[in-house]
């Protein structure tokens, strides 16, 4: 069988230009018509640190990070070290690398994979403005096979100015004219049809889209990687389409102007990462108790504490579910894919909108920091629909009990609709209570509203129809999904199940996934097994569940899924 | 405006029927007699007002007023009125609270609705202590006030002075005003509420369950002796060598009120996302391939 498919790294030092590259790459790639994927690996530093750029392009759509890199372009060697765990090289590997720049490191030199030399800094100077990451975007793309003219169209995208792209292609040549055989390295074919409606786009990206396009008009935030460029992202964007954006002094600040923002009407968002989530928790239990509508993206990173900024993980379930004081239901949402940032938070806003209750939208760096040239998603019609009454009927009361739970919502401006939003518990007009019936009036009110709603097949991502199962949620889905294709491996084939709604929980829906399931397979990129206990917790689980969590910063691949249930198939 | 013709809404019409929880003597009360007072001179139609505040004796105060109101968390109240403020700029947002809600917990907050400049009013009824957790020292405390419960020996730290820090800040609209003086208080917040920008109050309102000498402060307090200046570097002067007790408008700023910047508006989204589309060309590709 043909590999379907090349993974290239670009690596070098901070400020090398790897992301330059790996940028170009992919959009390259994405006008020869392949499909691409890039993840973006980096240290904490900004200059001077370690950057990696691991793309992935395919004739097929891409579903989760390959396992070996085909293709290291290292544009010099320093603190490529730092990437030891990460690239991993076999024989078949191609190391392309300067030779003036000294021997390459142990774990490069040491592996079975090929090094080409290519002096990419000597080409560079011959050039007047020339840069040797250019050099090296000429070797990779000369090698993967991207027509040249795409390469110059995806520069002069990039570059402002002739002068630039000049040089800049100038740079290109060079590299194409000096790049070795591509012996060993898979062909891949050209399309022989148009590929209409792909775009080229983040998770972090998606998800500012989706959130505007559940409706939402107002965001803040505060710095923080991995999900400032959502906020950056609006920032732009908001002003143009109406919106505001501020940058608040910090998360305590940017969640309550969210809240502020809301209970004026207006759908509000904000993005932030572990430390800043943590920050936020006490004002979210603020809008469960107010019942104000609000949406908080969490990009995971690696934790506990200030943990791996850069990198992913899927640790921070437990406190999404579990972090608020008080009996505080609210609602959490992950997305199971970088498209699915764009469907997930709309959805999410739409929720929120729709029950009056904060939603955590728990997505992760490996989602958020990774760029796709994919097939773009069709948007869903839902827009966010808070039951604002027209008309204030007389005795108006804020907190009234519904059938629904939800209540019609009065904003500042209405006469009639008068009240007080209240942390302190209440009653149904909103007034200060610490009895005994109205406290569990509002605590069963707020539970039913969430558990009452139909929230319909999109809960979950369901494929397959096995009596054996893998469970997951989030970023390793893409990894879970390519399973799949090996169902006939398995007696009664394989079944996937991945979780887009977290809370509240769904027992028959979850009953009706697992029906006919024996064996259970949950995959969790955690240390300690977050996902997992939520599922012991919640729901009921075949006799035979079996537990596969890693922490980060790695990420969960196809082969390791692959390897977990073959040791469960072998007799 | 006093014109009974012309006065649609009555002190009534700003106050709600639920009952303060005050102790008494507190000077929260005139406060909140002042609050409805202004808003009668402005008569701003009470759907059209929002009172937000924190956690505290005084942020008990929007339930008291039959306005729109938000009792959130301690110390937040700042960032939910301007989230409030940027996203409904029609509306007269105030902000209400204690020396402990604005201070400590929430000083970070202080500081940066000053800095931003947003058009809210801000009324902090300073009291130089914890009221509602039985008597604990303030940012505002004296450094030898031996009474609270978690600083036996006092506090043995400057207490810091709000309107210095404020006017350091950015803050367009300084004052001080006293509880004991309702009339006076409602006649600085109108002139706060319409001048533009943050306008800061702080308004000493006694606290005498925990702190009984505050009784003498009606004796003490004054009119500030000179003009409002909106010379910056005059009223840091003044503030930094008064003692505390001058009530009146004491800085009138002349700082533009922030304002969101202003863009090219697109009336479609969908024209917004088309910087993330992929060129189709690689159909062409193909062609150039075969040849």
């Amino acid at each position: 069988m043909a590999q379907k498919r090349l993974s290239i790294t670009v690596a070098g030092s901070g400020g090398a230009g790897v992301m330059t590259v790996g940028n170009a790459l992919l959009e390259a790639a994405g006008l020869t018509g392949w499909y691409a994927h890039m993840v973006r690996s980096s240290g904490p530093q900004i200059r001077g640190g370690e950057v990696a750029a691991m793309i992935c392009v395919s004739p097929e759509p891409i579903t989760s990070e390959p396992a070996h890199c085909d293709l290291l372009l290292a544009i010099d060697w320093k603190n490529i070290d730092r990437f030891g765990d990460e690239i991993s090289l076999t024989g078949n590997s191609l190391v392309v690398c300067d030779p003036e720049l000294g021997q390459a490191p142990a774990s490069i030199g040491d592996s079975a994979a090929r090094c080409v030399e290519v002096p990419l800094q000597r080409l560079a100077g011959t050039i007047k403005g020339g840069r040797p990451n250019m050099v090296a975007l000429g070797v990779a793309v000369q090698m993967v096979g991207i027509p040249r003219q795409f390469v110059q169209a995806t520069l002069e995208k990039v570059f402002q100015g002739d002068q630039r792209v000049k040089a800049a292609m100038a740079g290109v040549d060079a590299g194409f004219a000096a790049a070795p055989a591509a012996d060993g390295l898979a062909s891949l074919p050209l399309p022989t049809a148009p590929c209409t409606g792909r775009w080229s786009i983040t998770g972090n990206e998606a998800t500012a889209l989706g959130a505007l396009h559940g409706g939402v008009r107002f965001a803040a935030g505060y710095p923080i990687t991995p999900a400032t460029e959502i906020l950056e992202w609006l920032a732009l964007t908001l002003p143009k389409i109406g919106g505001t954006f501020v940058q608040a002094e910090d998360e305590l600040a940017a969640i309550n102007q969210v809240i502020g923002a809301s209970f004026g009407g207006v759908p509000a968002i904000t993005a932030t990462a572990g430390p800043g989530f943590a920050l936020m928790m006490e004002s979210i239990g603020l809008a469960v108790a107010a019942e104000v509508p609000a949406v908080v993206v969490n990009v995971m990173r690696g934790g506990p504490s200030t943990g791996i900024p850069t990198k992913s993980e899927q640790a921070d379930l437990n406190i999404a579910l579990y972090g608020l004081p008080g009996d505080a239901p609210h609602l959490v949402v992950a997305p199971t894919s970088v498209n699915d940032c764009l469907n997930a938070t709309q959805w999410a806003v739409h929720l929120s909108e729709c029950l009056q209750s904060p939603a955590i939208v728990l997505s992760s760096q490996a989602l958020g920091q990774t760029r796709i040239v994919d097939d773009k998603p069709a948007i869903t019609g839902t827009d966010a629909a808070r039951d604002v009454p027209e008309m204030i009927e007389d005795n108006y009361q804020r907190y009234r009990l519904t059938p629904s739970g939800v209540s019609p919502m009065s904003l500042p401006g209405m006469a009639g609709g008068r009240y007080t939003a209240e942390g302190l518990e209440h009653n149904e007009a909103g007034i200060p209570s610490v009895r005994a019936g109205d406290h569990l009036q509002q605590l069963n009110k707020r539970r039913d509203k969430l558990t009452r709603f139909d929230y319909g097949e999109y809960w979950a991502d369901i494929q397959g129809a096995g009596s054996t199962a893998i469970i997951t949620w989030g970023a390793p889905t893409g990894a879970a999904w390519e399973q799949l294709a090996c169902s006939g491996k398995f007696d009664g084939g394989l079944r996937l199940i991945a979780l887009r709604l977290l809370a509240p929980e769904q027992p028959e829906r979850m009953a009706a996934a697992l029906d006919g399931v024996s064996r259970l397979l949950v995959v969790e990129h955690s240390h300690g097994g977050q996902f997992y206990k939520y599922l012991r917790s919640c729901y009921d689980l075949p006799d035979d569940t079996r537990l596969f969590c890693r922490p980060g910063p790695l990420p969960i691949l196809a082969a390791e899924i692959a390897c977990q249930l073959e040791q469960w198939n072998k007799p | 405006m006093n014109d009974a013709a012309v006065e649609q809404f009555s002190a009534r019409c700003y106050k709600s029927d639920i009952k303060p929880i005050w102790c008494p003597g507190c000077g929260d009360f005139g406060v909140l007699a002042s609050i409805s007072r202004a808003l009668v001179q402005l008569q701003v139609p009470p759907q059209q007002v929002a009172v937000v505040s924190g956690i505290g004796c005084s942020s008990r105060i929007p339930a008291y007023l039959n306005a729109y109101g938000f009792h959130g968390v301690h110390g937040r109240a700042l960032p939910l009125a301007t989230g409030l403020k940027l996203a409904r700029p029609e509306l007269t947002v105030l902000v209400a609270g204690g020396d402990g809600d604005g201070f400590a917990i929430g000083g970070n907050h202080f500081l940066h609705a000053c800095r931003r400049n947003a058009d809210l009013t801000y009324i902090v009824m300073d009291n130089q202590v914890y009221g509602m957790t039985k008597g604990q020292a303030s940012p505002t405390t004296a450094p030898d006030w031996s009474l609270g419960q978690l600083t036996p020996g006092g506090p043995g730290m400057n207490p810091f002075l709000p309107l210095v820090l404020a006017l350091g800040s950015g803050a367009n609209f300084l004052a001080r005003a006293t509880s004991s003086d309702p009339g006076g208080t409602a006649n600085i917040l109108v002139e706060a509420i319409r001048h533009p920008g943050f306008s800061f109050v702080q308004v000493l309102s006694p606290c005498l369950t925990f702190q009984p000498e505050q009784r003498h402060w009606k004796k003490k307090v004054r009119p500030s002796p000179v003009e409002p200046t909106s010379d910056p570097v005059r009223a840091a002067r003044r503030l930094m060598t008064d003692d505390n007790f001058f009530v009146g408008v004491l800085y009138r700023g002349e700082r533009e009120p922030y304002q969101e910047p202003v863009v090219e508006l697109q009336s479609e989204l969908s024209a917004l996302e088309s910087e993330f589309e992929v060129r189709d060309l690689a159909y062409a590709s193909s062609k150039v391939n075969a040849r």
